[in-house]
């Protein structure tokens, strides 16, 4: 075994030289990491190792590392006014927080083409990188979009980009299921729900260039009630989307639905998304069970009737309000074969399930093969919320929110209440 | 029992993690209210918290960050009863700031509730989740709800 140990590093420099990522000189393999010994508080797979890269103390949402292997970490609240963390990797596999810009909160946080981009919840920044990965010029980001649609919900505007210059940003709809008045018990819905014509759906930028408004992008998909995590999967050459289905199925229609299946439906569904497509909200929503698309309770449905030829159908669809915020392709060679292309997927957890008891506060992974979802989705790291009794209250110490994958094939997670940012690594047997 | 009608200022002396921002002046007399109140009242209180609040604020009271506020000595909740009918009445559509903390969800009205069950789980919630307060009465509501 130890021979063996003594071959990894070399190993690992030549896995980790990928067409997009230079070796990593200083370091270590991920066999040769110390994971934590209680793997950072986390249940993982036989074989997988996790460690407390940083404790940063802010509301971390999404992450992205260079290729040099430095992390920025986009904070929803900013931190003595600093609204994106540096983290510098340690010879020990972990990272110190280096320094912070960016005097905004939001979500997106996007590594591509030398530039880190970041939103706040109106507008997409972009920051040029050196040699070293670092932000040339922290005070002077580039705008690439501005005056972003934005209500009171659901205002976080991810983002991912492409391989051919297009910058995909989720601007969410400002309601739950576009009633007359919002969450109200039996409101019904708007006709030709105006939300859609700037909110609702993924608009499409060009990053050639800056100072953009929304309407100088394209509306590439509609009908998605908001969407946190996103990924291009480089493999299938399209855009994938996990949608928060809507909440308050019981609340605002008890006639139809009971406490149980309103903590279940709708499903959370992962959408693999064609230039153009129409996942359907409000009108309808997915019933997990039923494997059908719903007419919504606010156009006329009653739980029973369902719609069909409309509407895109999910790829994967998981069970309802867990909270899916993230969504990464693994791309790396540091984790078994079987996990190459396909989703892991943070779900945030749960609030919509009361009275039930609350679910999610977890990673999980959906197989792919040939670019669609392939079998099962199964857990991959759980205990998030740090025991079952606070994943049932939904009181859970740590909310898994952001992913990335860093140069060596590791997986990050960021937690969104201490700010803890997780290394996952594959040890092997 | 006209001490009960009085603006209660109850929440300068709150926790400091959960006390509204505005300023109050401080109010030596604390009245006793959990032994005035009918434990009939805070059951159809609750009954009527589990079936349209808790959802939204939770079994526990803390509501859901950023989302929906907490309940747990704040002053919306201890503080004048006619502000608080009314949010229950005609809902509260912008943001509000708790401790630093802003919650955006927009809460809906929830007017279809009778006078006498708003006047009911509003009692509860005044007196649950460590809350000490008066109870609210069905001609309070009937008040705020002509009023507009």
């Amino acid at each position: 075994m130890r021979s063996l140990l003594l071959l990894l590093p070399a190993a690992a420099l030549l896995l980790a030289g990928g067409p997009r990522r230079p070796a990593l000189p200083a370091a270590p393999a991920a066999a040769r990491l110390a994971a934590d010994p209680d793997n950072a508080g986390l249940k993982l797979p036989v074989g997988f190792g996790a460690l407390r890269v940083a404790e940063t103390g802010g509301k971390a949402r999404h992450l992205a590392l260079t290729p040099q292997g430095l992390i920025y970490v986009k904070l929803n609240k900013p931190l003595n006014g600093k609204g994106i963390l540096l983290l510098k990797p340690q010879a020990n596999g972990r990272a110190a927080v280096a320094g912070g810009f960016g005097n905004y909160g939001g979500t997106g946080a996007y590594v591509k083409g030398g530039y880190l981009y970041a939103s706040s919840d109106h507008a997409v920044y972009r920051y040029a990188l050196d040699g070293k990965g670092e932000v040339r010029q922290p005070a002077q980001p580039e705008i690439v979009v501005r005056g972003l649609k934005t209500g009171q919900e659901h205002e976080s505007k991810s983002i991912v980009l492409d391989d051919a210059g297009h910058l995909y940003v989720n601007v969410g709809a400002y309601s739950n299921a576009c009633q007359e008045r919002d969450r109200e018990r039996g409101s019904k819905g708007v006709s030709n729900c105006p939300i859609l014509d700037s909110a609702g759906g993924i608009w499409q930028f060009s990053t050639a260039k800056i100072n953009q408004r929304q309407q100088d992008g394209t509306r590439y998909a509609t009908g998605l009630r908001n969407v946190v995590g996103l990924d291009w999967n480089a493999a299938a050459s399209q855009l994938f989307v996990m949608q928060h289905g809507r909440d308050q199925l019981h609340d605002n229609w008890p006639q139809f639905y009971n406490d149980q299946e309103s903590a279940q439906l709708p499903a959370e569904c992962l959408y693999a998304l064609p230039q153009g497509a129409n996942a359907g909200w409000p009108y309808i929503y997915y019933d997990q069970q039923k494997g059908q698309q719903m007419l919504a309770p606010e156009y006329g449905g009653d739980g029973k009737q369902a719609v069909s030829g409309k509407y895109l159908n999910p790829a994967a669809a998981f069970p309802g309000h867990m909270a899916p915020n993230a969504l990464l392709f693994y791309t790396g060679t540091q984790f078994p074969a079987r996990y190459r292309n396909g989703a892991f997927i943070a779900f945030h957890g749960s609030w919509n399930r009361a009275p039930e008891p609350q679910a999610g506060y977890l990673v999980a992974f959906q197989p792919f093969v040939n670019g669609k979802p392939s079998g099962k989705w199964e857990v991959f790291a759980d205990n998030f919320a740090g025991s079952a009794a606070k994943t049932a209250s939904g009181r859970a110490d740590h909310r898994p929110c952001g992913l990335a994958q860093g140069p060596d094939g590791s997986l990050y997670v960021s937690d969104d209440v201490k700010g803890t940012i997780y290394r996952i690594v594959y040890q092997g047997k | 029992m006209k001490f009960l009608l009085l603006p209660l200022l109850l929440s300068s002396l709150a926790l400091p993690s959960l006390a509204q921002t505005r300023p109050k002046a401080k109010s030596k007399a604390k009245p006793k209210t959990t032994a005035a109140i009918p434990a009939a009242t805070l059951a159809r209180g609750a009954v009527v918290y589990k079936n349209v609040c808790l959802t939204c604020h939770q079994a526990d009271g803390y509501g859901v960050p950023n989302l929906n506020p907490p309940l747990i000595k704040t002053g919306y909740v201890l503080g004048p009863k006619p502000r608080l009918i009314g949010i229950v009445l005609r809902g509260l559509p912008g943001p509000i700031e708790i401790n630093g903390d802003e919650y955006k969800q927009p809460m809906p009205a929830q007017a279809y509730l009778t006078d006498a069950q708003v006047a009911d789980v509003l009692t509860y919630v005044r007196n649950a989740f460590g809350n000490r307060a008066g109870a609210v009465g069905e001609v309070e509501v009937k008040a705020v709800r002509a009023a507009k």
